[in-house]
């Protein structure tokens, strides 16, 4: 990491360990999850160059198989979390190794599709409960730690988050994140300079699934539940807006972009009704149409021009 | 009664003609979205939404202004081929030197609005809309009842799918748009101007599918979320058929819609997912698609 990301993260990391004395720890829980949602997603979309149209695939498959660890098999939490973060990783693997043999919009199209697939799965799928979702799913304990109490819990979101956060950089910056920009700007070159392209897009994929997986876990231990609106093309849909709208390939973009769609889903659900919708959407068509780098993305081009024009 | 494998024969022939029916959905849906894509480069993901909108509007017609089912199978494609004008003139001229994502991203984010604004006027719940008199009643053939509305639906959906064909493959104007798609800078140097037939082509696939959405409004409960389900499922079926021929498009949407037919027979659970497994098939052993090219 740079050391101004560093700083940035550090201020970051402070400020998140104070907000529950200021805000209703739920609402930053869901934020975090929803980031870490993003930030996975945009390890793919930002670094990759890969546009996933059915992520919240793995965001669902997680919530119902740690859901199920948890109330039926009675597992420990963190024993759970991981569970559904693997079979999430997998489920990855399977979806990525088909979706890569294409490219470009069929790829948005194929992974669109079999997640789809999935979802009806769910929604069938007797261990799901189907429209009801998964409900009552006990949060456990940690070291000793009733999980339970609201603050022990966002301690532990918050720890979840800074981790992968941190491990998602240290990705994008180690050899392997800068194969897997060469792929983005230039795949045929990134062949002939000898790299197993299919690969790398496969591992992160995985990587990217896996971590949107745990972002699932975590949001069932945190709601208790788990639902097929997680699983749903409208969360893929909203995952990919969060990215766009913060700034895609780039570091908090994702996490800015998230924490504004969920305020706002928050703040206006009771509001103005299915208009959430329609103002979800036209964000989506500004953004396309005026504002491609995202909110960061553009803060830090004006910031160059700035600095440029003193120099 | 006649059995064919264990199921009666009339349920297996009645299903089969469901099959067909969305079968012709998704030909004419997936003719559609080739006909965009090849032209604009561009995945119209609010092709689901404009096809509701047809839908919408045969009912709007009926109820506030009173125009039947002939009128509106006329006025609405062309309304919603206006609007697809319109978005192609505000919005997606803008792309085309872009990254083809944008164009996905952008049509998502219009879809979305076109349906939750529907969403927000007349609420989730479907609005009846009766089947016009000539249609009403079915043929006896003997071995089943055909419904005539049934038949309608796919000899109307054929028959522009031939019509479009025709037009593509055999007249000037499809010259010049097959020109068009291979190289629009020569054919523009020819003299032929492509940004009017790059905006009257998207008019024309979005019509295509307000078109479909007229035609399935007798059919189903008219209401603001029967585009979105059914466009990952036409966004298979392109998969499957890949972009590359009109025919390729008709054969593979009718085909897929008896598959999914026949499978609501035999393993009914597996109805909704049996196009989303054969896309998986056959991205393994044919990821171009069956009618497809790789490039």
């Amino acid at each position: 990491m740079s050391r101004r990301v560093t700083i940035a993260y550090l201020v970051g990391l402070v400020l998140l360990l104070l907000a529950p004395t200021l805000i209703y720890p739920i609402l930053v829980m869901k934020v975090l999850c929803f980031a870490l949602f993003a930030c996975a997603f945009n390890l793919l979309l930002g670094y990759t160059g890969l546009l996933s149209f059915g992520h919240a695939v793995f965001l669902g498959t997680a919530g119902y198989v740690t859901g199920h660890a948890l109330k039926v098999w009675e597992l420990p939490t963190l024993v759970g979390l991981l569970a559904g973060t693997v079979a999430a990783a997998a489920l990855g693997w399977v979806i990525g190794s088909l979706a890569i043999r294409r490219q470009g919009i069929y790829f948005a199209m194929v992974t669109l599709a079999l997640a789809q697939m999935v979802f009806f799965f769910f929604l069938q799928a007797p261990f799901t409960g189907g429209e009801d979702g998964l409900q009552g799913v006990p949060r456990g304990t940690l070291f000793g730690l009733d999980l339970a109490n609201d603050i022990n819990l966002y301690y532990l979101v918050v720890a979840i988050f800074a981790a992968s956060f941190w491990l998602i950089q240290r990705t994008i910056h180690s050899p392997f994140g800068q194969i897997l920009k060469a792929i983005r700007e230039n795949e045929p070159r990134a062949i002939s300079l000898g790299y197993d392209v299919a690969k790398y897009k496969l591992l992160a994929f995985v990587l990217s699934a896996g971590l949107a997986g745990l972002a699932g876990a975590t949001k069932t231990l945190v709601f208790k539940f788990a639902t097929l609106t997680d699983a749903h093309w409208h969360t893929s849909g909203e995952v990919v807006l969060m990215t766009l709208l913060g700034g895609m390939g780039t570091v908090f973009g994702p996490l800015v972009g998230a924490t504004i769609i969920v305020t706002l889903q928050n703040e206006l659900a009771d509001k103005v009704g299915s208009l959430v919708t329609v103002i979800m959407g036209a964000i989506f068509v500004i953004c396309v149409l005026a504002f491609r780098r995202g909110i960061v993305g553009e803060s830090l081009a004006l910031y160059k021009r700035m600095i440029g024009q003193k120099i | 009664m006649t059995e064919i494998f264990g199921v009666p024969i009339q349920a297996l022939f009645g299903q089969l003609m469901l099959g067909l029916v969305n079968g012709s959905f998704y030909a004419v849906l997936s003719l559609g979205l080739a006909v965009i894509f090849g032209m604009l480069n561009i995945i119209n993901f609010a092709h689901g939404a404009l096809y509701m909108a047809g839908a919408m509007l045969a009912w709007m017609g009926m109820e506030y202004l009173g125009i039947g089912y002939w009128w509106m199978l006329v006025l609405a494609p062309i309304s919603v081929g206006l609007i697809g004008i319109a978005i192609e003139r505000l919005m997606l001229q803008w792309l085309y030197k872009l990254d083809h994502l944008y164009g996905l991203l952008l049509t998502f984010g219009l879809a979305l609005m076109i349906e939750g604004l529907f969403r927000d006027l007349y609420g989730v719940a479907g609005q009846p809309y009766s089947i016009p008199e000539e249609f009403s009643g079915a043929f006896n053939l003997g071995f089943m009842f055909l419904p005539k509305y049934r038949a309608w639906i796919v000899f109307a959906s054929l028959s522009v799918c031939l019509a479009t064909w025709y037009m593509v493959e055999k007249t000037r104007l499809g010259a010049y748009l097959r020109a068009a798609t291979e190289n629009p800078q020569l054919t523009q140097a020819f003299g032929i101007n492509v940004p009017l037939m790059v905006m009257l082509t998207y008019g024309f696939g979005v019509g295509l599918a307000g078109f479909a959405g007229v035609l399935a409004a007798p059919a189903s409960q008219v209401g603001p979320l029967m585009g979105s389900n059914l466009i990952i499922v036409v966004f298979a079926v392109v998969v499957i058929g890949g972009m590359g021929s009109i025919l390729g498009s008709v054969v593979t949407g009718l085909g897929l819609g008896i598959i999914e037919g026949m499978t609501k027979v035999f393993w009914p659970e597996a109805s909704a997912t049996v196009v989303f497994m054969i896309m998986a098939v056959v991205l393994m052993f044919r990821p171009a698609g069956l009618f497809g090219r790789e490039k």
